[in-house]
């Protein structure tokens, strides 16, 4: 009787406090790694409450269902000589049944309803930045607030090498990129979302943002950082063979630190840029080129030229890398349609002029060409 | 009636004057409903072990952070094989298999209403399978692009692609040959006597299913033509720069997508239906609330595909109504499993193999539907949506929901169709080590998907590496509790305790009461009557 009395105070109080444990210590202890991580921000304390709440009105009805169930299957049983009865319908019961769930759920809807609203108001923003999915990095564009103009690439930071197992992975394996989207403490971010390819999906969990990237369309989300540091994302929508290597890391700042942060982004591109006049030496070109072919082409052409086969053309011996100087800028620029290749429009004049000379001199492609960045920018127009 | 209660049980009835043929032809000409079936079923557990092969491999891949044994396009052109080769080629023919053997025996009808072209709509399979499988050999591969074809990425691949296209295609005709097959069957072929309100639930549920094959694999036909059109003929149904919308394939994809996973659910709620009650001996529980209750989930599938859909940008209206849409269909469901258990409630429960699946079947499924629940909430979905959290659910309802519900079917009907019982120790087994396996498999998912990993991933942060691992471990272990229950079948087929015509004591359908078992090759050639 005592053992008995006792096992059920154990497991009504564990049901009684797990959900509270599960709300005053968010992330710490054994809970972080089974449940949502830490809200960053008001709507994502929302959907992590929402979460919370659902879960524990399915956890007393699976309890309910399945208690009486395990009753009935301990106790109603033949070898126990029990005698079936013969009832098969009680129209009152299956009309509780019918409508007591319809209550449940309407519980369940109203709160949920009101984060939907909020979530989907993007208007009167602090900051614009438009997020660009690109295969496989994304672009920003900061469009309007402080810090209007500054644009970069983010790309992945972890080594090959890493991926490949032949280096030990870092503490951030797979959750570091060279360039965080940088933004400020309690300012409301709108994130406008376009792809260059396929789609994509800009996705920071702790900020409860989530929205495809849809090739020619423009989509739209917001957040609100609570408090400054680093907040982690993928993409989430399939988006090809290097999908699982394109994330996202947006750092929020204190209000001075972004000040301080455009300032310094301002100056670097008020720096003089590189003269596309100048003419470059191929060695120039070519060093500069293998830079962007490791950061652009090797993910599918690879790193020594050969392709994948009967995926990814090689390059080193193909026709376009050894061909006519055009055709092989016209497929940089504007990629192929109906194939992988996608557009490389977005990077500079210098980079494309560069990377072209380096794949027509790499390996065994010996074209001697030398291709400027003026004849880049010829092209464009 | 004395034809019904004495059958002649081989084929040298007098209305036989020659056999079948024997050998390959029999198999190839056969217009017989049971032969069919038997050929559905078959094929389909083909299919499983090599969607299971595909499983393993992406679960091998993803026991540990880093690339190990596959490339990241071979990886995805996996989970996309893995995909459509589970649902069309696992699933809906094994349900299909259990349609030819069954309804015609359950309705007292002596075959299909369409004997013809029921042999060309199983032979049409072998074909799309072939093709399936051998797109991996070619240029580029197999399609990659997630088993929901999603452009532009779809229109990046190569020619397995249209491969793919073209098998779905095929798939597609053969299931709506086998719908029209079924719809008439059961409408126009019942015994004298047995009404609509009569018929089996089993019957009923293929019954609503089939109608639903007939809505929406003409749309999936649809979509993939679009794409087909989008990626050799110049058109841009789904290319934004020439006018069109990739997001546009999505609604239509999810359009048949959605009712299609009904289509896979609910002749297993009309498995489960039989099979509870005869093991409670005792008659199912509101058999009429059953009935509009799968027909209220049929309807309901219509009008609920967007919320596959959450992170595309609807409006906030949109997003409002297919939640709301969505939620609506937790009350018909939950009806069938307040009845399931009502029927339980003071029966007298024995507990064999098909029962142990019915039971594992509700507790497990339920759970699914549950997650379902919490992932039809829109903000909740925002943060889960594209992860494992995902992945879990649908297992739950597809493998512990769909799979368990073949299973149980199986060992409940097997004793009728082979004359032989079957060896309950390891269909026992089977049932614990998959029950076990599954859950180490799966529900440890559920957490890797809160804490963010996404799906359709070769590699994953360090975080997520102990889930992962214990996920491959059980993904094993269920694979190889699948080679119990290949063990089991071939044991029963090849002899064992001989089966008694009513098999299980609590058992009250035609094929139990009127047949002998085995179910002699031809049966029902005279109508039974029904009280």
């Amino acid at each position: 009787m005592g053992s008995k009395v006792t096992a059920i105070l154990v497991w009504v109080s564990t049901l009684i406090l797990y959900p509270s444990m599960a709300t005053a210590e968010r992330t710490d202890g054994i809970l972080s790694t089974v449940n949502l991580p830490a809200p960053g921000s008001r709507i994502a304390n929302e959907m992590y409450d929402l979460h919370m709440y659902v879960l524990w009105i399915c956890v007393v009805i699976f309890v309910g269902v399945f208690g009486t169930m395990l009753y009935s299957v301990i106790v109603h049983r033949k070898s126990k000589g029990f005698k079936a009865a013969n009832f098969h319908h009680s129209t009152t019961v299956e009309i509780i049944w019918t409508i007591i769930p319809f209550f449940i759920l309407f519980g369940m809807a109203f709160p949920a309803t009101q984060t939907v609203v909020d979530m989907k108001d993007t208007s009167t923003p602090d900051i614009t930045i438009k997020a660009t999915g690109y295969q496989w990095m994304w672009g920003y564009d900061y469009l309007a607030g402080e810090g209007e103009g500054i644009k970069f690439l983010s790309r992945m930071s972890t080594p090959r090498e890493q991926i490949k197992n032949e280096a030990p992975k870092g503490e951030n394996y797979l959750r570091e990129v060279d360039n965080n989207v940088v933004v400020p403490v309690g300012k409301k971010v709108r994130v406008l979302l376009t792809s260059n390819d396929v789609i994509h999906a800009w996705s920071v969990q702790q900020l409860g943002v989530k929205q495809d990237a849809i090739p020619g369309f423009i989509r739209d989300a917001w957040f609100k950082a609570d408090k400054p540091g680093i907040y982690k994302g993928v993409c989430s929508e399939l988006c090809g063979k290097e999908h699982a290597f394109m994330p996202i890391v947006v750092e929020v700042l204190a209000e001075n630190e972004y000040t301080k942060w455009v300032a310094s982004k301002n100056q670097e591109s008020a720096e003089p840029a590189v003269d596309i006049n100048k003419e470059f030496t191929m060695d120039e070109l070519k060093a500069a080129g293998e830079k962007v072919y490791a950061g652009n082409c090797a993910a599918c052409h690879q790193a020594n030229g050969k392709g994948i086969s009967g995926t990814f053309p090689g390059l080193d011996g193909s026709k376009i890398a050894v061909g006519p100087k055009d055709d092989h800028i016209k497929m940089v620029l504007n990629g192929k349609a109906g194939t992988a290749m996608a557009a490389f429009k977005h990077l500079s004049d210098v980079d494309i002029a560069s990377v072209v000379t380096y794949e027509r001199n790499a390996w065994s492609n010996t074209t001697g060409d030398i291709v400027q960045p003026s004849e880049i920018k010829a092209f464009r127009n | 009636m004395a034809a019904v209660h004495h059958p002649d049980n081989g084929i040298d009835h007098e209305h036989e004057h020659h056999g079948p043929p024997s050998g390959i032809m029999r198999w190839l000409t056969t217009t017989n409903h049971k032969d069919i079936g038997t050929l559905y079923l078959w094929f389909s557990f083909a299919m499983f072990l090599t969607g299971g092969v595909m499983a393993l491999t992406i679960r091998s891949e993803l026991f540990q952070p880093g690339l190990q044994i596959v490339e990241p396009e071979f990886f995805n052109q996996l989970t996309t094989l893995h995909g459509l080769v589970m649902v069309f080629g696992a699933i809906m023919p094994a349900f299909v298999g259990f349609a030819n053997w069954q309804i015609p025996m359950m309705i007292g009808a002596p075959d299909m209403a369409f004997a013809r072209m029921n042999n060309w709509s199983f032979w049409l399979l072998p074909p799309a399978a072939l093709l399936l499988i051998s797109s991996f050999f070619v240029p580029g591969g197999a399609a990659a692009g997630g088993w929901t074809l999603y452009p532009p990425l779809s229109v990046q691949m190569g020619m397995g692609m249209d491969m793919t296209i073209f098998a779905v295609h095929i798939l597609g005709a053969s299931s709506i040959m086998g719908s029209i097959n079924i719809v008439t069957t059961i409408l126009n072929m019942r015994a004298p006597g047995m009404t609509m309100m009569k018929m089996p639930l089993f019957v009923w549920t293929w019954l609503i299913t089939a109608y639903l094959l007939l809505a929406v694999m003409p749309v999936l036909a649809g979509a993939v033509t679009m794409l087909l059109t989008d990626r050799q003929f110049g058109t841009n149904f789904f290319n934004a720069a020439g006018g069109g919308d990739p997001v546009m394939f999505q609604h239509i994809f999810w359009f048949f997508g959605h009712p299609e996973v009904y289509i896979m659910i609910l002749p297993a709620f009309g498995i489960v239906s039989q099979v509870i009650p005869t093991f409670a001996r005792k008659k199912l529980f509101g058999y009429s609330s059953m009935v509009y209750a799968t027909a209220s989930i049929a309807i309901l599938s219509f009008v609920v595909w967007a919320h596959h859909m959450f992170t595309v940008g609807m409006p906030v209206t949109a997003q409002l109504f297919f939640m709301y849409a969505t939620m609506l269909i937790a009350i018909p469901t939950g009806v069938k499993v307040f009845n399931w258990t009502a029927t339980m409630w003071r029966g007298s429960m024995t507990f064999e193999a098909p029962m142990l699946f019915s039971i594992g079947f509700i507790f497990l499924f339920t759970i699914g539907g549950f997650s379902g629940i919490v992932l039809a909430i829109v903000p909740v979905d925002i943060v889960l949506q594209e992860t494992y959290y995902v992945i879990a659910h649908f297992h739950y309802v597809l493998v512990s929901g769909s799979l368990f519900g073949l299973f149980a079917g199986t060992y409940y009907w097997l004793p009728k169709w082979t004359g032989n019982m079957y060896d309950e120790g390891l269909a026992k087994t089977h049932f614990w080590c998959s029950m076990i396996f599954f859950n180490i498999t799966f529900f440890v998912q559920h957490f890797l998907g809160l804490a963010g990993m996404p799906r359709r991933v070769p590699d994953y942060a360090l975080q997520f590496a102990d889930f992962n691992m214990i996920s491959t471990i059980g993904a094993f272990g269920f694979g190889f509790s699948q080679l119990i229950f290949l063990y089991c079948i071939i044991k029963c087929i090849r002899g064992g305790q001989k089966a008694t015509d009513e098999v299980w004591e609590g058992a009250d359908t035609l094929e139990f009461t009127d047949l002998p078992s085995p179910a002699p090759y031809h049966s029902f050639e005279t109508a039974p009557k029904v009280k």
